[in-house]
């Protein structure tokens, strides 16, 4: 007991410092450190906010936004909002219908509304213009029976569902075509049909064609790395430069030197035809063989470079140690040299077919319509049709699958990291 | 491990004949390198760096081909074998465990590459774990080790595949020196178990004195001596090798004369003393004479010594179980004694004339080295 009131009584006497937990004065002590350093990398942060993430971010949300219908007809998508979907809509909803087309007739917000329900519903666009020609309806008559009599489609439950859905301030319409897939009439979800279905296809395509090239780089590059790391100083820096040299150079004219190349009057076909080996020109380009060749060539050093930091660090001294124990060096080389290469060439692989994937550019002019990926879609909308939702949706879906890609490669690559801090 | 050859045999393991190797085809690392290494022994090759000790050892593997020669291991040419089939073990500077295996995965390495049964395989890796008392650390990275662990890992690694001959290529020279002294006595005593032959890598002389049966001093791609620890301590077979091996005293002179064993060599000062002839060359040539600063005796213990000096103490440096004394000769000429603790008179101070004794029979005398 004395003890302990002793030991009170020396803490009162203390200074009030002393008695503050250890961390808490550490933090106090770093905190200037702290700000100096958050100070520093505020304009990059910032920087990133405003250029990268707010506009992935706002471009991200237009994949889901539906903004057509409400901003269209906002007091029908509000009325619509209470009825429970069920044969056709109260008098009342009816009744802010007609108004409301009475008195958007003509307007641009209408237009876009009846385009964004004709995505829904085919001939629902001529159907709104239709209605909004032939209002008003004459005084006094069933509101019902009136919109009937302009068209009988009006006394369909479909097309007032239809018109409920698309005056939700979110759909998920997009993302679901972008999978090739719809929201049927009973509210469930559906494979598009096979004629339509277009978009998994190119998925599977951006996949697979990313899956060759990644491959093709990884085959072509790791004898490169390894010579790279295996010369002499003077001799590999030289290499080291011509490995570095398409990226000096602009992608538009690389392309356009494969074109002149791989042409059927090009260079390529030129010389095996001198030298006898084919007689008719070979289609090396504005197919799939040419985009391999052309994405190969442009991603090579983004497989070269990872695989060559991480072979710089092995040490030579491993391959002969496997020899002194008895392995023939071709097994030396695959038993003890290439596992240790492993984080470079999957880090590497990662880097290569998360760029194929969005490859736009060297597709687009090297290959024919089987070969374009997802980004020559994304392309087609913002570009072409206008269509943001479509576009945004296709990117979401990319980048998702980029995204989850990555995460698998960061968990493995996260376990290799571990066992290698347990060593 | 290895069968068991007994104590060290006179029987060649091991024969270099008349080997040269050259990387430009201008200078000669190897110059003429005629070596004999008994089945059983310890032998080191000394020496300093750029001496050609390594590429002998690794002309040896298999991983440098001699220019020209022979190397015979058993008998048999091996110049044209691979490395993987000479069934060398060896342990290497930095110990080259492989660092994506655990250390029983690095240990079983060399079994599995020859395809011996499982069961064989487990039996054997835990012998060599229980071999250097690591028998806790199979699950073990290399990188989660301590320096000496690692190396002990590495040696058992080199001895697992049961070899008949050893090559370390100064594996001690990463620890620090008070492991390095421990784990030369522990390789030294596996050694002995083993009854196989070692051939070690070093330029650290005493780590060569503390383990080797035999020493092959190396300097300009040949060997200068090859012998015990103590022929070559005691009796060094020329300048290099004296110079190189402790520490000694030298002087340059003339051979004056020379009668068998004994000899008498003309200092620059005129003084002339009495040495015993190791390696000089006819009567006027030049030579060198040396001698150990512990065989040099002090005062009045110089009485009966044939050559006898007045000189004048400089500088003495204590150092626990001796007392370095520097003693100037005149004529600019120094000598340096190490006199035992409890020998040594204590009223030794500077500036105090003192007498000096060095027995002819501690003074060599040989031929210079000859310049580069």
């Amino acid at each position: 007991m004395t003890a302990t009131t002793l030991t009170a009584s020396d803490a009162a006497a203390a200074p009030a410092e002393r008695t503050l937990p250890l961390k808490t004065r550490l933090q106090r002590a770093e905190r200037r450190k702290k700000l100096l350093h958050l100070a520093l990398i505020a304009p990059l942060a910032v920087f990133l906010l405003l250029t990268f993430l707010w506009p992935i971010g706002a471009l991200l949300k237009r994949s889901v936004d539906n903004p057509e219908v409400i901003g269209g007809l906002p007091a029908t998508a509000a009325a619509l909002e209470h009825w429970n979907g069920q044969g056709l809509p109260p008098a009342s909803a009816l009744a802010v219908f007609v108004k409301e087309m009475e008195g958007a007739r003509g307007s641009t917000e209408l237009a876009s509304a009846a385009k964004r329900l004709n995505t829904e519903m085919t001939g629902y666009r001529s159907l709104i213009m239709k209605t909004a020609r032939s209002l008003p309806l004459p005084d006094g008559s069933n509101l019902q029976e009136g919109l009937a009599a302009i068209d009988p489609r009006w006394s369909e439950p479909r097309t007032w569902q239809v018109m409920a859905s698309a005056g939700q301030p979110y759909t998920s319409y997009y993302l679901l075509a972008a999978l090739d897939h719809a929201v049927d009439a009973d509210g469930a979800i559906v494979a598009a049909t096979e004629d339509q279905a277009i978009y998994l296809d190119v998925l599977g395509r951006t996949f697979w064609m990313s899956l060759v090239v990644t491959l093709c780089c990884l085959v072509l590059g790791f004898p490169l790395a390894y010579l790279l790391t295996s010369l002499p100083t003077r001799s590999s820096n030289l290499l080291m430069i011509l490995v570095l040299l398409p990226f000096w150079t602009s992608i538009l004219v690389r392309v356009a030197s494969w074109i002149v190349l791989l042409q059927s009057g090009g260079l390529v076909n030129q010389a095996l035809q001198a030298l006898g080996l084919i007689d008719e020109p070979l289609q090396l380009v504005f197919n799939r063989l040419g985009v391999y060749i052309a994405m190969t060539h442009i991603l090579l050093p983004f497989m070269i470079l990872p695989l060559y930091s991480v072979m710089k660090g092995i040490s030579p001294i491993y391959l002969r140690a496997a020899q002194s124990l008895g392995c023939p060096p071709f097994q030396s080389f695959w038993k003890v040299y290439f596992p240790q290469t492993l984080p470079g060439v999957f880090a590497g692989s990662l880097l290569v077919f998360i760029l194929s994937m969005g490859y736009y550019i060297t597709p687009a002019l090297l290959g024919g319509p089987q070969e374009q990926m997802a980004s020559y879609f994304i392309a087609f909308y913002t570009n072409e049709t206008i269509n943001w939702g479509m576009a945004a949706a296709l990117s979401t879906v990319l980048l998702g699958a980029t995204l989850l890609l990555y995460v698998v490669y960061s968990r493995y690559a996260g376990q290799g990291r571990n066992a290698a801090k347990a060593r | 491990m290895a069968a068991q050859s007994g104590s060290t045999g006179q029987e060649a393991h091991v024969t270099f004949t008349r080997v040269q190797k050259t990387y430009d085809g201008e200078t000669l690392i190897v110059r003429d390198l005629n070596l004999e290494i008994r089945r059983g022994e310890f032998l080191t090759l000394l020496g300093p760096s750029g001496s050609g000790k390594t590429t002998c050892l690794m002309m040896l593997a298999g991983f440098e081909t001699p220019t020209s020669g022979e190397i015979r291991v058993g008998g048999t040419v091996i110049n044209k074998v691979p490395p993987h089939r000479r069934n060398i073990g060896m342990v290497f500077q930095n110990y080259a465990l492989f660092p994506h295996m655990t250390v029983a995965e690095n240990l079983r390495f060399p079994l599995s590459v020859r395809k011996l049964p499982a069961a064989d395989i487990d039996a054997k890796v835990k012998r060599a774990l229980a071999m250097v008392r690591l028998e806790a650390f199979g699950n073990r990275y290399p990188q989660q080790l301590s320096g000496g662990q690692q190396q002990r890992i590495a040696l058992a690694r080199a001895l697992v595949f049961e070899p008949e001959l050893v090559l370390m290529d100064e594996p001690l020279g990463a620890l620090d020196k008070q492991l390095r002294e421990h784990m030369q006595i522990e390789i030294k005593h596996l050694h002995d178990s083993l009854g196989i032959t070692f051939v070690f890598v070093t330029h650290d002389q005493g780590e060569a004195l503390t383990m080797s049966d035999r020493i092959a001093v190396f300097d300009r791609g040949e060997i200068q001596q090859i012998d015990s620890a103590e022929c070559l301590y005691e009796e060094p077979a020329n300048a290099f090798v004296a110079g190189f091996i402790g520490e000694s005293n030298t002087f340059q002179g003339t051979l004056l004369e020379r009668n068998g064993d004994a000899c008498a060599i003309r200092l620059p000062s005129g003084a002339v003393v009495q040495a015993r002839a190791a390696d000089v060359g006819a009567v006027g040539s030049s030579a060198v004479v040396s001698v150990r600063p512990e065989r040099i005796v002090l005062n009045g213990a110089s009485a009966g010594c044939e050559n006898r000096f007045s000189a004048k103490v400089k500088e003495l440096i204590y150092q626990g179980d001796h007392v370095r004394v520097q003693l100037d000769l005149g004529n600019q000429s120094s000598l340096m004694v190490k006199a035992p603790i409890s020998q040594l008179s204590h009223e030794l101070r500077p500036e105090q004339p003192i007498e000096v004794g060095i027995p002819a029979t501690h003074l060599r005398a040989l031929a210079p080295t000859p310049s580069a």
